[in-house]
């Protein structure tokens, strides 16, 4: 079942298109907003409200990597294992995480605390290594700026 | 020296504000064109100016939007900035978004009005928060101080602007795969013709631009295409967004003048190689350009003197490899950011790409043969452009074909020493 | 005749000129030119979509150009002056290079797979030359699905060429299958396990190229495509005469293919057609003659005789027909008992729809139409019908007319009483009584014509919605009118006839089209004989006494009481079918007979067009023969002649035309028993076929003499003619380098287009006009519900009203419950909600059912699924009281 105010979200975004299915990428945005991840009973409920069968919508939503099909953690880590930051340094930054958080790129702490992704190239490469944590990019980072920006998500 | 896309915008400061860029001319361009010139001129304009696609292509833009039908009264069209900049190594797009939001607004509402298009969108990368944040604002003050909407500064010329940011996936990108994204669909690229120009969003025609293009056409408006070719040092016109990421002093984004050369850029702008790295290579524009190495550290950067050296300008965003990285890493490090981002729709690349991507793998690790750089040569020729279904996978084999013939040793190296020599 | 001077063009490959159509794509073309061209994505039916890479070729820009480009074949249109190269060496490494990517995850299993040695992507593997592998590392794998009884799934061989998406969605409008994840991760399937909902799921077995989706019905009894035995055949489960192939070995039908027809079915099959064989191989089938008041249950021939001797000899005996059995078997029956003493198996209610539907297609004024003219209508009416349920295959050539990816294509327009699956593509549809249909019908007609009667007293809605269809289909080139025998009003195919007499004109004919009952029920209506009801009435006025059925089991035409009361009155009921059931139960004699695929036999679908199917293999058990067989025996012996087998069908089909002129052309659509090919005969089993010798060792070590085939071109075995036959005698689709159904290609004119020589079957409505065009008047009044009266519709099940399909588990598994559906408005009236109980009485039959709501249902009508086990034998139209059940 959606909330009132994921259907409001939805329904704006509908009005804003031409054809109803065309805001289903918006659909999946606002619900995973709404609840941090796309669960097989959301999918159908999206599907349902935006007439599609969960085939058609899952289709959509496998295709883009930021849409969660499975539990992530309170916190998303993306760390940018592009080019740029290939070249300064990130594999040290990769290997730090995982002794400080002991899961691998792909997992989520058993706390769901965090959970850890590799992201393609974040547009901060003038500043590599670099991550995004939720909505927050953390730029020239360091083993030890990392300890510290850990600290502030709970 | 002329900078006119980032004259304004600073970047220990807020970006600027609707009030900001009208009391630095800002707008000047939407009231020149909106009420002075017809949108056949507009194109006019823009296509002698030369501007060439600032996306990666580097087709004249005027030439583009003169393919979009323009008798057909009441007809749907779109306009859409292409701000989802994935390619690796890049990052120019978001200074621009950032720092200056409405620049490209104005030069959306220009562009729109050439076309005469009254549905526009800004089809922006979810990784730019900062970015969704200041456009979000600056459209809502366009639509108030009537720059947006309906009958704009009295021109009874319409246009609705809205942010659509993606979830992910490089292909977005691709102008045609960008379309069926916003049309809620997988961003597979879709079979040109029929071109978007004609039949684009949702059928309708549809001219997608990248971000600094879109941020050019203001200030063409306002000085005339003479002052814009003149901006450049050769026959490419305008200034050019360069940027340096690696291992330099002071890896950057500059506005330059079209044609500045490698060696000024690395040398003069990013401060020079870091001290104790010496510069190997560099991919001049992006990920998915050919590597120049040390004898082109004087081809000038503009289209034509970049092909002319074997590679292309590409994003104009240059990523260095230094003499502490490994190539054949380096070269890995990109294959699988492509063979990741392929979409999965024709063979060559969905499966080319994670053979190649493999194969590097098991070369850096040490167990690569020496059939293997056979396998890799057959790849950079069976995925060339043409072969495969869009851009993605022959710009794959641009690092890697350039890689195999000025890192050939480093390849070789791993592979006799059945290790890594940087390891 | 106009001589359509169609220009060609001319182009270069590899330095030949050939002429060829303009506006093809190449790959089309190359493979129409007999080049041997590999190819995956794209499909004659669905079209290019550049996505397997696997049909590149050189384009160079003119004749000096000696480098060219890679193009792929598919994605470029014939134009004058192309130079083009298959042979180039670039062209053919890259796509060798194809292969190899494509091989590189796949299991390499042929072993142990369905498609192995019918599979387009060895055949493509071998055409290219991919014979290394380079790719040495550890390969992915996937999780197979469950998808229900008929459709297999095993992901691992999936080569990613989308044709399983593309047709099951856009060209199927199937929801629950579609390709998930990215990269090379694509997955194609459904979201979770589950039944393939689509009613053409069953094509995803020859659409996929390689061995993804197989038949899960063959799996249980599977053979190897060339150790089938298999023959042109039809389709004996709806009115549209699909072609088919059918396989047998060891005496077990094994699997249906599709046979492409052109002009009928296409490369497509519904699921019902495809996987409802298993009644052949059931264990209910008649096995033995019977006598009953003999007391040993099995008989001989010879005893049968001795017995039916005197019958035939001295009884006054009527024949009952069966719009099921074929031409030559009613026939056969109608010479045995003489045309005065000859009914058609059907209810009187049917046969006046049946009637009233020849008159219309015999005036010559309205164009019956093929499934493939229907595929390029640009308006389309439907009046009355549910095509996805009565004639599923109509439904998807409809699909294909009123399409809207990628661009929108015709408009459609519906009216019936219930949703349908077509809903979703129409510009409006109406859910109206039937006699609001015909009212509409007729409306429309008259805004079309004014010489058409109009009904009092319309509606403002019906009026307008009359109006705008009438605009709309006066504007269209290709109008299509669907309408049918399904809710059992005469008004409404009136109505339809209206329609389309009124936008015919003198030069441009509309086209008609009419659903009906069953395979042959247009043949037999063309027999124009009385009814079942006229049949009673002669046995209850002791005219006749005794009383032979043909394959027809009666207890579904009519109410059980007066069946039984028939019956009761019969001094000996004598049945021929291949399967017990309730009729066989009152059988004093009983006499097994062959079904479709031990039989030969002419059908005459519902567009009029009279086809042939062969006799698949000769049955085991000798007693499986012909009904034609047993009937003009039985002829013989009741002229007193000693029986003498009937050495072909053909000729009771030419006697049949003598005696029936409107079946000229019927005794023509195959070439005679004997036909030759330079000599031969043709095969039934392919030269590849393994173990003749030996099959049946377990048996006997010798080798038994192969059955010959006496009636018909074809041999049972692998000896005889090896290349092309003529198309009515094609029994498997192969060709040298192709193996798998792809090799049609080979069999057709022009790829994609009619097969060599014509597609077969031949259309028996006159194509000129040779009755005046009378506009009908049988406007019903306005449908008003009575108070505590319902009036009851049929609503067709593509599985479960079907008679013989339902003998497949699958089927049978998908067939609906008995369930009665009404509207909410009625259901709140009943003071009953969504699956309580009601007590239903139609007639004098009372049944205990589940409430359905469907809520577009007009007030006062409730609907039943047509004929399922346990509905059947309802006299239609039928009316009924409804009361809420006591639990
Ligand atoms: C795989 C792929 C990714 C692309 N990504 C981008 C992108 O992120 N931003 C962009 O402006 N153009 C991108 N392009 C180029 C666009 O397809 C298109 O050419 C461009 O947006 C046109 O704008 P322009 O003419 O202003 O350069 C990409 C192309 C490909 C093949
Ligand atoms: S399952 Fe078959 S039809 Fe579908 S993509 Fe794979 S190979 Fe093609
Ligand atoms: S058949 Fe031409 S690309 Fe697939």
């Amino acid at each position: 079942m959606l909330s009132k105010e994921e259907i409001r979200s939805i329904d704006h975004e509908i009005a804003l298109v031409p054809v109803r299915r065309a805001a289903c990428i918006e659909a999946l945005k606002i619900v995973q907003h709404h609840r941090g991840w796309i669960s097989d009973e959301s999918l159908h409920a999206i599907a349902a409200h935006m007439e599609m069968s969960a085939e058609e919508l899952d289709s959509v939503a496998t295709f883009y990597n930021l849409i969660f099909r499975k539990p992530v953690g309170r916190n998303i880590i993306l760390l940018c294992d592009s080019i740029s930051c290939y070249v300064m340094g990130y594999e040290k930054i990769y290997e730090h995480l995982q002794t400080l958080l002991h899961i691998k790129f792909g997992e989520t702490t058993p706390d769901y605390r965090f959970t850890l992704l590799p992201n393609p190239c974040l547009g901060s490469c003038d500043h590599a290594p670099t991550l995004m944590i939720n909505q927050d990019t953390y730029r020239d980072l360091t083993n030890e700026k990392l300890d510290d920006i850990l600290k502030e998500y709970k | 020296m002329e900078r006119p896309l980032t004259q304004h915008i600073n970047f220990n400061r807020t970006s600027l504000n609707l009030k900001d860029y009208v009391s630095v001319g800002g707008y000047q361009a939407v009231h020149k064109a909106l009420k002075s010139m017809a949108p056949q001129d507009v194109t006019k304009m823009v296509q002698e100016a030369d501007l060439k696609g600032r996306g990666g292509a580097g087709f004249n833009t005027g030439m583009k939007w003169s393919f979009v039908p323009m008798n057909e009264v009441g007809q749907i069209k779109y306009l859409i900035a292409n701000a989802d900049e994935m390619e690796p190594g890049t990052f120019k797009d978001r200074m621009l978004l950032e720092g200056n939001p409405h620049q490209l607004i104005e030069g959306m509402i220009v562009s729109a009005f050439a076309i005469q298009a009254n549905i526009s969108y800004v089809f922006l990368r979810w990784a730019y928060k900062k970015a969704a944040w200041l456009i979000e604002h600056a459209i809502a003050e366009a639509y108030a101080a009537g720059y947006l909407g309906k009958n704009i500064l009295g021109s009874r010329f319409n246009l609705e602007m809205h942010l659509h940011t993606g979830i992910g996936r490089y292909m977005c990108g691709e102008e045609t795969a960008l379309l069926n994204a916003l049309e809620g669909k997988r961003a597979t690229p879709r079979a040109k013709p029929p071109f978007p120009q004609v039949s684009g969003l949702f059928g309708k025609p549809t001219i997608v631009n990248n971000v600094e293009t879109l941020s050019n056409i203001p200030h063409i408006i306002n000085n005339g295409p003479d002052w814009f070719k003149a901006l450049s040092l050769t026959s490419d016109a305008g200034t050019k967004l360069y940027g340096i990421s690696g291992k330099v002093n002071k890896p950057g984004l500059w506005e330059l003048p079209m044609g500045t050369t490698i060696r000024e850029l690395i040398e003069e702008h990013a401060g020079g190689m870091k001290k104790g790295f010496k510069f190997r290579g560099a991919l001049p524009g992006g990920a998915s350009t050919d590597f120049l190495v040390e004898e082109h550290l004087d081809v000038k950067m503009d289209y034509k003197s970049v092909s002319a050296a074997g590679s292309r300008l590409g994003t104009g965003t240059m990523i260095i490899l230094d003499d502490h990285t490994c190539p054949v890493g380096f070269v890995h490090n990109l294959e699988h950011f492509f063979a990741q981002e392929s979409c999965g729709w024709c063979t060559p690349c969905r499966e080319g790409l994670p053979w190649t991507e493999r194969i590097l793998l098991s070369i850096e690790n040490g167990e690569g043969r020496m059939e293997d750089l056979d396998l890799l040569e057959m790849h950079t020729h069976h995925l060339g452009p043409g072969n495969t279904f869009c851009a993605l996978a022959p710009g794959a084999m641009e690092p890697l074909q350039s890689g195999l013939k000025y890192f050939r040793e480093d390849f070789e190296k791993h592979i006799n020493e059945k290790k890594c020599p940087w390891r | 005749m106009s001589l359509e001077v169609k220009k060609m063009a001319i182009i270069y490959i590899d330095h030949k000129a050939y002429e060829v159509t303009p506006g093809k794509n190449v790959l089309e073309t190359c493979l129409t030119l007999g080049f041997n061209l590999p190819y995956f994505c794209w499909h004659p039916a669905m079209g290019s979509v550049g996505a397997c890479r696997q049909c590149a070729i050189k384009l160079f820009k003119d004749e000096d150009d000696t480098r060219g480009r890679l193009v792929m074949s598919c994605m470029e249109m014939v134009k004058d002056n192309m130079y083009l190269s298959i042979d180039d060496p670039t062209a053919k490494a890259f796509r060798a290079q194809v292969i190899e990517w494509l091989m590189t995850n796949h299991p390499h299993d042929c072993a142990v797979c369905d498609e192995g040695g019918a599979c387009h992507l060895q055949d493509m593997t071998v055409m290219t030359g991919h014979t290394y592998r380079r790719f040495n590392y550890p390969k992915r794998s996937y999780k197979n699905q469950y998808l229900g009884p008929f459709i297999n799934h095993e992901m691992n061989r999936c080569i990613q060429c989308y044709r399983c998406v593309r047709f099951y969605k856009d060209y199927a409008g199937g929801k629950d299958l579609d390709v998930f994840a990215a990269h090379n991760h694509v997955y194609f399937g459904r979201a979770e396990d589950g039944i393939l909902e689509n009613e053409f799921s069953g094509n995803l077995a020859e659409i996929c190229p390689t061995g993804v989706f197989t038949d899960r019905t063959l799996k249980a009894h599977y053979t190897r495509k060339w150790d089938m035995t298999t023959a042109p055949s039809i389709c004996q489960h709806c009115s549209l005469g699909c072609n088919i192939i059918a396989g047998e070995r060891y005496g077990e039908l094994r699997q249906i293919t599709s046979r492409f027809n052109g002009e009928v079915n296409g490369y497509f099959l519904c699921d019902r057609g495809r996987f409802g064989y298993e009644f052949v191989n059931s264990t209910n089938r008649v096995q033995q003659p019977l006598i009953r008041s003999k007391s040993s249950d099995a008989t001989d021939k010879q005893s049968l005789y001795h017995y039916l001797k005197n019958i035939l000899a001295t009884d006054k005996i009527i024949g009952i027909a069966s719009p099921r059995a074929s031409l030559e078997a009613n026939f056969a029956l109608r010479k045995l008992v003489g045309k005065e003493n000859f009914y058609q198996g059907i209810p009187e209610m049917e046969a006046l729809l049946m009637r009233c539907i020849l008159y219309i297609l015999n005036t010559g004024h309205v164009h019956s139409s093929s499934l493939k003219e229907m595929e390029s209508a640009d308006v389309v009416l439907i009046l009355g019908e549910d095509p996805t349920n009565a004639a599923p295959l109509m439904a998807l050539a409809i699909r294909q007319a009123v399409r809207r990816e990628p661009i929108q294509k015709g408009e459609m327009y519906i009216a019936h009483p219930t949703q349908t699956k077509l809903d979703e593509l129409a510009s409006n549809a109406a859910h109206l009584s039937p006699d609001e249909i015909a009212r509409l019908g007729y409306a429309i007609a008259n805004a079309l014509n004014k010489n058409a009667p109009l009904p009092e007293n319309l509606n403002a809605n019906t009026l307008k919605l009359a109006k705008r269809i009438a605009r709309i289909l006066k504007k269209a080139t290709k109008p299509l009118i669907i309408s049918g025998t399904s809710l059992g009003s005469e008004s409404i195919i009136k109505a339809a006839a209206n329609v389309a007499f009124a936008l015919s004109t003198d030069d441009k004919k509309a086209s008609l089209s009419f659903i009906v009952p069953e395979c042959n029920s247009m043949g037999l209506a063309m027999m124009k004989a009385p009814s079942l009801m006229h049949a009673k009435e002669t046995i209850e006025n002791g005219k006749a006494n005794t009383i032979i059925v043909l394959e027809n089991d009666l207890y579904r035409r009519s109410a059980k009481k007066e069946i039984d009361t028939l019956f009761n009155l019969c001094k000996e009921v004598i049945v021929l079918d291949h399967l017990h059931n309730e009729t066989t139960g009152k059988a004093s004699v009983l006499i097994p007979v062959a079904t479709f695929a031990e039989a030969e036999g002419t059908m005459v679908n519902n567009e009029g067009r009279a086809q042939r199917f062969f006799q698949v293999f000769s049955p085991k058990n000798e007693n499986f023969r012909e009904s034609w067989r047993w009937l003009d025996e039985f002829r013989q012996f009741k002229d007193g002649i000693n029986p003498e087998e009937l050495k072909v069908p053909d000729d009771l089909m030419t006697e049949m035309v003598a005696s029936m002129p409107q079946f000229k052309g019927a005794e023509a659509v195959t070439p005679d028993a004997d036909f030759r090919m330079f000599g031969q005969k043709i095969p039934r089993e392919p030269h590849r076929y393994s173990g003749r010798t030996a099959m049946l060792a377990n048996i006997n070590v010798s080798e038994p003499k192969p059955h010959e085939d006496s009636i018909s071109a074809l041999s049972f075995t692998m000896e005889g003619y090896k290349g092309m036959p003529p198309a009515p005698l094609i029994p498997f689709f192969w060709a040298p380098g192709w193996n798998s159904v792809q090799s049609i290609n080979k069999y057709q004119e022009e790829v994609g287009g009619s097969l060599r020589g014509g597609d077969p079957g031949k259309r028996l409505f006159p194509k000129m006009p040779v009755l005046e065009k009378i506009f009908m008047n049988h406007i019903p009044p306005v449908f008003s519900p009575l108070p505590g009266e319902w009036q009851i519709l049929s609503l067709p099940q593509i599985f479960g009203t079907e008679e013989l399909s339902i003998y497949t588990p699958g089927v049978a598994e998908r067939a609906p419950k008995p369930y009665i559906a009404i509207n909410k408005k009625d259901a709140k009236s009943l003071n009953i909600i969504e699956n309580e109980s009601l007590q239903v009485q139609i007639q004098d039959q009372n049944y205990t059912l589940p409430v359905r709501i469907k809520k577009e249902l007009p007030d006062g009508l409730a609907g039943i699924p047509y004929n399922i086990p346990g509905m059947c034998g309802i006299g239609w139209p039928a009316k009924g009281t409804l009361k809420k059940g006591k639990t």
